[in-house]
């Protein structure tokens, strides 16, 4: 369920744009399937984003994320940082990625 | 008045339309929406093209008589025919065809040999809009296009060939020739650039960029299964990047080769700085001038040059000392009878036409009218589609699309296959039978009202009203969203919200419905067969609510 | 290192007004420096990109409403003063709608809203 998350971080003077694609589902609880049964809600709840171990910036999501979801943020940060990026959904699944800023 | 001194009179005319003295030094030749047609035809300029808000009896929603008048053309001359619906079938008799490539070519060889290094812009709906070009996967306007001299392009339903083939014919048939343009164009994963965003050519020693503006809305006109991984939009801001970063490389003309829409450039002009001019395309408007528009950074010319391969647009540019001091612009209209075919190009048509010509000539019927498609309502062309739809699919009632391309039949001629696929040559040509309710109708014609009368231009897709058969209704459009559709009846019935009606239509836009029914041309060419003699009973238009006196309204 | 959901009645709010003052931000000022970028039309609902930028001194938090969603807030974003108070997304969108950002600076609320349209399609020219 939880694919790999794809980053792309770029140095922009004394700024790294980051930029990231996340595989999930971002079900929102309100569709049904096929046979009119709800699918359950199973969306990420929360993004947190960290240069060198240390937080930067924190996302607090709803359903209404669109599916493999996109997100981009700049950060103060300069090549050779490790840009960490980590996703929790409402079922308690994480996922956790770190690309170091070439 | 003899017929005879009347087509000597016109050939003189049209003579004179040819002859165009050079200016300046760098000038740009611009083509638009084609719509694949190699051949010369008829088209009939729309009577109904109502501009709403600020946009109201602004160009291009001018029609007829109010078109003469703003531009102070003599009603009668060859231009009136070629920019209005004016005693249409009377003048097309006497001046015969519009377009084709062969007699074009000969008019862009000639411009060329007078304003040498002129670059040759097609603003797209190129590849799309007949039986050939489909049926030739665009291959026949691809390679048309190569001997036509085209330098660059932008796009739009060129998409609805699939982003691959479009990647192929840039990658492998244009690749050292035709550079194709689109800075709002990006894939849906990371946002990078599908296309170039813009391209500098040397033009007599002058640096000219040119900017390329994709139809802005092509996943939500077209289908978006068609091109799953690009994502269009209009993009202001990274337009003005683009513009701004080919300054700095030194260009000292940029201009915009754009598929919006006349009313969207109109807008774009007002906020984007540093464009001379902008070529627009897409709303098939022939605009006989061009409208200068005041922004920020100055003034930014902008053209429309119609559609059906009609006009070529001639815009000379006196550029000194790094910046445009003048300029003269022409939209010529090609009359077939009046600018000798080309023969290498007339050897590629009949070529590439050959293996198909038997099944293009087919006769359907005649038309007893006047067949035309045009105009912001209905045209009479669907209306025959809609009696179809209906008769065959045995609906209640039916959609056909707002397309703008398609030809024009005049009373007497007999309707073919290539006159019908021109009207319905399309990648997803499927017919549709669903049930809807009337709610669901009324917000189908509500959607794509707002898509046509938004107030703000941003806010709409080009294109015309959906057409309409068995249905009648009344319009507001000056109305808000939700509330411009009234008086929605059926058979004398007021339309019941909740009841369930047989609605037929065709170029379904969801993948669901990828192959639901048979081609729309299948069914038309039955109900043609059928009918052996075309008859439209009752234009179905509706009622227009608050337009009076509204140049966009041709009487 | 992991930040508590801290949001979650504004989550659940159901009106655009109810999730704003669960956001403590139902007085938001409307101001030109928060920049919202979004399509005019949706080329699908599903996938709409939405960019929020602060030109705010001391942004702290930027949040995302999406006014016809059933629940109309979809995101906030916490910032420290090592990231920049730019943002981008993409959202959901079940029909056209008022798209409100509002952005938290200097312990203040600004916003500012556009309409994002999101149409049956078809036809054109
Ligand atoms: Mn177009
Ligand atoms: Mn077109």
């Amino acid at each position: 369920m939880a694919g790999p998350m794809r980053i792309r971080a770029q140095v922009n003077g004394d700024e790294v744009n980051v930029r990231a694609l996340m595989a999930h589902p971002m079900e929102t609880g309100f569709r049904k399937d096929s046979s009119g049964n709800p699918i359950p809600a199973h969306y990420i709840t929360e993004v947190i984003a960290s240069v060198n171990g240390k937080t930067v910036l924190t996302a607090e999501w709803s359903g209404a994320i669109s599916t493999n979801p996109y997100f981009e943020f700049d950060v103060k940060a300069k090549k050779g940082d490790k840009i960490t990026l980590k996703w929790i959904d409402n079922k308690g699944e994480s996922k956790e990625e770190t690309v170091e800023v070439k | 008045w003899s017929l005879t001194s009347n087509a000597e009179q016109a050939a003189k005319e049209a003579e004179q339309l040819y002859n165009l003295p050079p200016f300046g030094n760098v000038s740009l030749l611009h083509i638009t929406d084609c719509h694949a047609q190699l051949r010369p035809i008829y088209f009939r300029e729309p009577q109904v093209n109502l501009g709403v808000g600020s946009m109201a009896g602004q160009v291009p929603h001018l029609v007829g008589e109010h078109f003469l008048k703003h531009y102070g053309i003599p009603r009668g001359s060859i231009e009136a025919h070629a920019f209005t619906y004016l005693d249409f079938v009377e003048k097309a008799k006497l001046y015969g065809k519009v377009g084709g490539f062969a007699h074009l070519r000969t008019l862009v060889k000639r411009l060329k040999a007078s304003r040498p290094g002129a670059l040759l812009l097609d603003g797209g709906d190129t590849w799309q809009g007949s039986g050939l070009s489909l049926w030739t996967n665009a291959q026949d306007m691809v390679d048309a296009c190569k001997l036509l001299g085209v330098d660059v392009m932008t796009l739009h339903w060129e998409a609805t060939f699939g982003a691959e083939r479009v990647k192929e014919v840039e990658a492998k048939d244009f690749a050292g020739q035709i550079d194709i343009v689109a800075q709002n164009v990006h894939t849906t994963d990371f946002e990078d650039p599908v296309f170039k965003p813009y391209v500098i050519k040397n033009i007599n020693g002058v640096p000219v960029a040119i900017v390329g503006q994709a139809f802005p809305y092509t996943p939500v006109a077209n289908p978006r299964w068609l091109v799953p991984e690009w994502s269009y939009g209009i993009k202001d801001q990274q337009l003005q990047a683009a513009v701004d970063q080919a300054r700095a490389e030194g260009a000292q003309v940029v201009v915009v080769l754009s598929h919006n829409g006349m009313d969207v450039d109109l807008k774009m002009a007002s906020r984007v700085t540093g464009v001379d001019v902008i070529f627009g395309g897409h709303t098939h408007d022939g605009v006989y001038q061009p409208v200068v528009v005041e922004n920020a950074g100055g003034k930014t010319l902008v053209t429309n040059a119609g559609s059906n391969g009609k006009f070529l647009g001639v815009m000379d540019l006196d550029v000194k000392n790094g910046k445009i001091q003048g300029y003269r612009y022409r939209l010529i209209p090609i009359f077939a009878n009046l600018l000798p075919a080309d023969p290498e190009m007339e050897a590629y048509i009949a070529k590439v036409r050959a293996p198909y010509e038997s099944k293009l000539a087919e006769p359907l019927a005649v038309a007893e009218g006047l067949l035309y498609r045009r105009g912001n309502f209905n045209g009479t062309w669907d209306q025959v589609i809609c009696d179809a739809l209906i008769a065959v699919r045995g609906a209640d009632i039916a959609f056909s699309p707002g397309f703008r391309w398609g030809t024009t039949i005049l009373p007497g001629q007999t309707i073919t296959m290539e006159h019908l696929l021109d009207q319905t040559a399309i990648t997803y040509p499927w017919s549709t039978l669903t049930e809807m309710t009337g709610a669901q109708i009324k917000n189908v014609l509500e959607d794509v009202a707002d898509n046509l009368f938004n107030p703000d231009p941003y806010y709409q897709q080009g294109g015309d009203m959906v057409r309409v058969g068995g249905l009648k209704y009344a319009i507001d459009p000056n109305a808000p969203m939700g509330q411009r559709i009234q008086e929605m009846t059926l058979n004398g019935k007021p339309l019941d919200p909740n009841k369930k009606y047989k609605v037929a239509g065709w170029a379904p836009v969801a993948e669901e419905s990828r192959e639901a029914g048979p081609p729309v041309w299948e069914i038309v060419a039955e109900y043609l067969r059928a009918q052996k003699t075309v008859r439209i009973k009752e234009l179905n238009v509706p009622r227009i609510i608050g337009m009076e006196g509204n140049p966009g309204l041709g009487l | 290192v992991h930040a508590a959901r801290q949001m979650e009645n504004a989550f659940q709010a159901k009106k655009l007004e109810e999730a704003l003052q669960a956001l403590g931000a139902a007085n938001a000022a409307e101001s030109g420096d928060v920049v919202l970028t979004a399509p005019d039309i949706a080329e699908n609902g599903a996938v709409v990109p939405m960019e929020i930028e602060s030109k705010l001194p001391n942004t702290e938090a930027i949040a995302l409403f999406i006014e016809k969603n059933p629940n109309p807030l979809a995101a906030v974003f916490h910032l420290t003063p090592d990231a920049l108070p730019r943002v981008k997304t993409r959202v959901k969108m079940g029909q056209s709608s008022d798209v409100v950002a509002v952005v938290k600076a200097g312990g203040k609320y600004y916003m500012t809203k556009k309409e994002v349209k999101v149409t049956l399609g078809g036809c054109g020219g």
